[in-house]
């Protein structure tokens, strides 16, 4: 394998870690603040994707449907909160897993009554199609750094907003002591549906972004929501600095384990034999990764002992 | 996801007679008195699901046309599942007592239930999934298969991509049963040899790291297999990537279904299939028109497969009571309907022996389908059936 094979796969990797960093964000977020596991962020994703497609079929305008997006996956997420997730903060993880994988089934039937069986069409802006020639030499999606472009300033905004304004010390100490902050007289509830609503609407934006790039399909989310899942545990529940590093290292590894496991075994190993074994073992990698990182570090990368 | 729960009946599908009778299928008088009942496993719900819609519609739609009140069928949702396909073949077989089992999309869902149905002495009628294990050492007396061995269209697209000169294609399929009949079934009839050759993982949705390689490779043309939202997320990638080498697939990628979601992207590329709507003949005429009559939309190659195996169970239920397993057999054997792909007939290992076109993507007017453009391979069969010792 070449360097400039190298490092397009390295911005693949990278570009798949950021897209995978938006979803674990408010996974981890609404994790970590209300203690809730939500099985049913994936559908927001999915919602964002439709979303967009609807609006981009309409208008004809991408960036309208990537507003679209972020607005209904954050009104969708708000009313959820609203209406469902609030009851279940008290209860226990079984049961809130219970409800939002029924919330999954809801929304996956209720999208394909709207939408049908088939996959809608989104597509690329034009201003965005083909690719770009980085120094060195290296051919490189245009659409795909602009994803990691966004990803990137999504980070950088979440990280000042947790440590810089308001809004984001009440959501850390709301992490800490939520009687407490309760007690200062802070609306908690408004808090959380602030919170659910910000967590929903980046799935949303990940959906739409990833969807003009694959298919816009009832179903979309699921996959996803495993990977968010792996990253936040990985990263550490909770911990936004966590899903970014989580989703960063899950994303390169996958990618590279892709393209260079097959070419390991095939260096000792007949070659159709090779793609086998290292197709096989590849798709284990970041299970195995995982398993790793908990077996030295049982509360994730940057998990709270 | 949900495990929708429909019992059709006859009379909701059956408006449409009036073209049934003029298509004559052979149903009209069952002289047997037998009554079939028929379980349709396939993926409704979920990642996939425009695949298994087709073949139920297209399925419900012959039954309907056929005004025949003797056969009953049991739909149920496989969520692309095998555990769940299981169970709900043992619900069928045990409780719901069904006759045939038919309908199921995936070749990893129907290893897992079309050895266990005829072991208990059913028949099961694939309206799709052909996988190499179940046409040679494995075939059994009770399957059928409707469609094709997963390797046929594959092996015209090999043959295809020989004939227009290509000497090294970069091949890739998921990894699973029919992504390796794929692969097998290209690498059989290609001439030259491939540059690169690559396994995904099934569902995957993001192909940036196998279009890198593409690009690294030295390869003249690219030959895929990906079915539905897969086959959808590589083209629209592929296409954004700059890479203008040829691509080359099976009808999978291209099928009525998905073109539409991949857009201008298919467009001109040459894809292998044993069914196209615009193939000459009558029965294939009137299936397009009252496909789209029904349902508002173009029927797909999965439609026209489940058009077929309802027919095909419709003849045989004509000729001999499914409680007789020696004569329905024999007369499912005989398929004798008017397949909507022309000629077709069984082989030794109730496989079909048929002709494999080569279709073009193109635009007619603002919806994208495709245009048969030349005859790929002509009476084809399996290279299993040799091994097959029936």
């Amino acid at each position: 394998m070449n360097t400039l094979l190298l490092i397009e796969q390295i911005l693949n990797g990278l570009q798949f870690g950021v897209m995978l960093f938006l979803m674990a964000a408010g996974l981890t977020l609404i994790f970590g603040v209300m203690g809730l596991i939500n099985l049913a962020h994936g559908s927001l994703y999915m919602i964002g994707a439709f979303a967009a497609a609807a609006v981009a079929g309409w208008t004809g305008n991408f960036f309208l449907a990537l507003i679209a997006s972020l607005v209904a996956a954050a009104i969708v997420g708000a009313l959820v909160e609203l209406t469902i997730i609030r009851r279940l903060y008290a209860r226990d993880h079984l049961e809130q897993v219970l409800a939002t994988f029924a919330l999954i089934l809801i929304f996956s039937e209720a999208t394909r009554w709207i939408f049908g069986s088939f996959p809608l069409f989104l597509n690329v802006p034009e201003v965005l199609k083909g690719s770009i020639t980085l120094p060195g030499g290296i051919q490189y999606s245009l659409y795909r750094l602009t994803i990691i472009g966004i990803g990137l300033a999504v980070a950088v905004g979440l990280f000042l907003l947790i440590s810089k304004t308001r809004v984001g010390m009440r959501i850390r100490a709301g992490e800490n002591d939520r009687e407490m902050i309760a007690a200062l007289g802070v609306d908690i509830s408004v808090l959380y549906t602030m919170v659910f609503a910000l967590g929903a609407a980046l799935a949303g934006l990940s959906g739409a972004l990833v969807g003009a790039i694959q298919s816009v399909e009832v179903g979309m989310g699921e996959p996803v929501l495993i990977l968010a899942f792996v990253v936040i545990v990985i990263g550490g529940i909770g911990s936004i600095k966590g899903a970014f590093a989580g989703a960063i290292l899950v994303g390169l590894t996958d990618t590279l384990g892709r393209t260079m496991l097959p070419l390991v075994f095939g260096s000792f190993m007949e070659a159709s034999a090779a793609t086998t074994v290292g197709s096989a073992l590849a798709s284990m990698l970041i299970y195995i990764l995982m398993a790793g990182v908990l077996l030295f570090k049982p509360t994730g990368l940057f998990g709270a002992t | 996801m949900i495990s929708t729960k429909a019992k059709l009946t006859l009379k909701a599908l059956g408006t449409v007679t009036a073209v049934a009778l003029a298509m004559a299928s052979p149903t009209l008088a069952d002289g047997h008195g037998g009554k079939v009942k028929v379980g349709l496993i396939t993926t409704l719900t979920g990642g996939g699901a425009g695949l298994g819609v087709d073949i139920r519609d297209g399925f419900m739609l012959a039954i309907g046309q056929s005004g025949n009140e003797n056969i009953e069928v049991v739909i149920e949702d496989d969520q692309r599942k095998p555990d769940v396909a299981v169970q709900l073949a043992d619900k069928m077989i045990q409780s719901e007592k069904v006759d045939i089992m038919t309908g199921i999309v995936w070749s990893n869902l129907a290893m897992a239930v079309a050895p266990a149905t005829t072991a208990q002495g059913k028949f099961y009628i694939s309206a799709n999934a052909g996988p190499a294990q179940l046409a040679g050492k494995g075939c059994h007396e009770n399957y059928f298969n409707v469609a094709w061995q997963n390797d046929n269209l594959h092996e015209a697209a090999g043959a295809y991509a020989t004939q227009a000169g290509y000497k090294n294609s970069f091949i890739l399929a998921p990894n699973y049963p029919a992504g390796k009949d794929a692969l097998t079934g290209y690498k059989r009839m290609f001439e030259g040899t491939p540059s690169g050759e690559l396994y995904t993982k099934l569902g995957q949705t993001d192909y940036a790291a196998e279009i890198a390689q593409i690009r690294a490779s030295d390869a003249d043309s690219v030959y895929f297999f990906l079915p539905g939202g897969m086959g959808i997320s590589f083209l629209k990638q592929y296409a954004d990537s700059g890479i203008d080498l040829p691509v080359v697939g099976p009808a999978f990628s291209f099928d009525q279904g998905i073109l539409q979601a991949v857009g201008e992207a298919a467009l001109g590329v040459k894809n292998t299939s044993q069914w196209n709507k615009d193939l000459d003949n009558a029965a294939n005429k009137a299936f397009v028109e009252t496909f789209q009559a029904e349902f508002g939309r173009l029927p797909s190659l999965y439609a026209s497969q489940g058009f077929d195996t309802a027919n095909l169970i419709l003849s045989a239920m004509a000729k001999a009571d499914v409680k007789d397993a020696d004569a329905f057999r024999a007369a499912l054997k005989e398929a004798d309907f008017e397949s909507v792909r022309g000629d077709f007939k069984f082989g030794n290992n109730h496989h079909p022996i048929q002709n494999i076109y080569v279709r073009e993507v193109i635009k007619e007017g603002d919806v994208y389908t495709n245009k048969i453009i030349s005859t790929g391979l002509t009476a084809h069969q399996d290279v299993y059936a040799a091994e097959c010792k029936m």
